[in-house]
C-alpha cells in the first residue's frame, strides 16, 4: 500500500512518519502541500510539527492549502486519513473531525509518554487493537486540549467517535480526557499522541511490558488492513 | 485606502489560559482591582477603495470562515475605520 504523508511548511514529523509507514510495511509518498496531486496514494498521514509557526491557530492556515482540497476529498470519499498533533488540528480546522483543540489548561507544554485507552476499534487506523486496550505513545503538544459544545460531545461520545482516551492524569484538559477522534465513517482519525515515535525498539516510550514501544506501529499497519478490507 | 478592523476573542466557555497568565501577573503587581483578563486578536485589513456594505460582508465572511474558527471563538467586531484615525 501507498501512503501519502503531507509535509507543509513548519511540519516536524514527516520523515518520522514516512519511516513509520515503512516499518509498517508500507511504501511511504512525500507529498507536498503546494500542490494539488495526491500521486494515487491508498492512505494519507498529516504528520505532527508546527505548520505555519502556528499564525492564526494551530493548523489553520495549513488546513487552506492547496493540497487540502485533494484531501478533504479523498477523506470524504473513505480515503483512511490519520492527523497526528498538528495534522489532527488540521483536521478539525479543516471541519474532518469535530471540536478544536486549544492551549492546554496549564499554558505548558507537555512531552511524556502517555498512557491511553483504544475506545473505538472499527476505524482505518485502530482495527488491530481490542477494544479498551491499553497502550503507551508519546504525547508532546502546548495546544492539544480538545474543547466542543457539550450538544457536540454528548453526540460524538453517543455516537462512539472517540478513538483513544488519555489514561491517568489528563495532560492538557481535554473535555471526557478524548485523545483522540474518529469521524462516522471510521476513516479519518485525529490524535494528539505521535504513534509514529513508538514504532521501534529501543526509541520509543519504555515500559515493563513485553514488546513495549511498538505501540504506534499497530496504528499504521491498522491501514493496511482498512485498505485490503 | 481604508481599514477594517476584526475583533475575535476565544469563547466566554473555553478558558483562557492565557488570559489566566495575565491577570495573575496583574495581581502579583497589585492591580487587585483587575478581577480578570481575557485575550483576544485584533486583525486590521487594508483595503483598496471605499468601504461599501458588499465589502463589509464579505469581510464578515472572511472573519468567520478564515480569521476566527468559531467552533472556539467568536467574532466580536468588524468595522470600518476611517483613514484619518488609522494614520494615527
Amino acid at each position: 500500500m501507498r501512503v501519502g504523508v503531507v509535509t507543509f511548511p513548519g511540519t516536524l514529523d514527516d520523515r518520522d512518519a514516512q519511516r513509520a509507514v515503512r516499518l509498517a510495511g508500507h511504501e511511504p509518498v512525500a507529498l507536498w502541500h503546494g500542490e494539488h496531486d495526491l500521486q494515487g496514494v491508498d492512505a494519507l498521514v498529516l504528520p505532527g510539527g508546527f505548520s505555519y509557526g502556528d499564525y492564526l491557530r494551530c493548523g489553520a492556515i495549513a488546513s487552506l492549502s492547496p493540497i487540502m482540497t485533494e484531501v478533504v476529498d479523498a477523506a470524504n470519499r473513505g480515503m483512511p486519513v490519520l492527523g497526528i498533533c498538528n495534522g489532527f488540528q488540521m483536521l478539525a480546522e479543516a471541519r474532518l473531525l469535530p471540536g478544536g483543540l486549544v492551549r492546554n489548561e496549564t499554558g505548558l507544554f507537555v512531552r511524556r509518554d502517555q498512557r491511553l485507552r483504544v475506545e473505538r476499534t472499527t476505524t482505518a487506523w485502530t482495527n488491530r487493537f481490542e477494544s479498551g486496550q491499553e497502550i503507551v505513545i508519546p504525547l508532546k503538544n502546548g495546544e492539544g486540549r480538545f474543547v466542543a459544545t457539550p450538544e457536540e460531545v454528548a453526540r460524538l461520545e453517543g455516537e462512539g467517535l472517540v478513538a483513544f482516551r488519555y489514561l491517568g492524569e489528563n495532560p492538557n484538559g481535554s473535555i471526557d480526557d478524548i485523545a483522540g477522534l474518529s469521524n462516522a465513517a471510521g476513516n479519518v482519525v485525529g490524535l494528539m499522541p505521535h504513534p509514529e515515535h513508538a514504532v521501534e525498539l529501543g526509541f520509543g516510550p519504555t515500559t515493563t511490558r513485553m514488546k513495549a514501544g511498538l505501540d504506534g506501529l499497530e496504528i499504521f499497519k491498522s491501514a493496511l488492513e482498512a485498505v485490503a478490507a | 485606502m481604508a481599514l477594517i478592523v476584526v475583533d475575535v476573542m476565544p469563547k466566554a466557555e473555553i478558558l483562557d489560559p492565557q488570559g489566566k497568565a495575565v491577570t495573575r501577573a496583574l495581581a502579583r503587581l497589585g492591580h487587585e482591582a483587575v478581577g480578570d483578563v481575557r485575550v483576544g486578536k485584533r486583525f486590521e485589513l487594508r483595503v483598496d477603495g471605499e468601504v461599501t456594505d458588499a465589502l463589509l460582508a464579505q469581510v464578515r465572511e472572511v472573519a468567520d470562515e478564515v480569521l476566527a474558527n468559531t467552533v472556539i471563538e467568536d467574532v466580536v467586531g468588524v468595522s470600518a475605520v476611517d483613514e484619518a484615525q488609522a494614520a494615527r
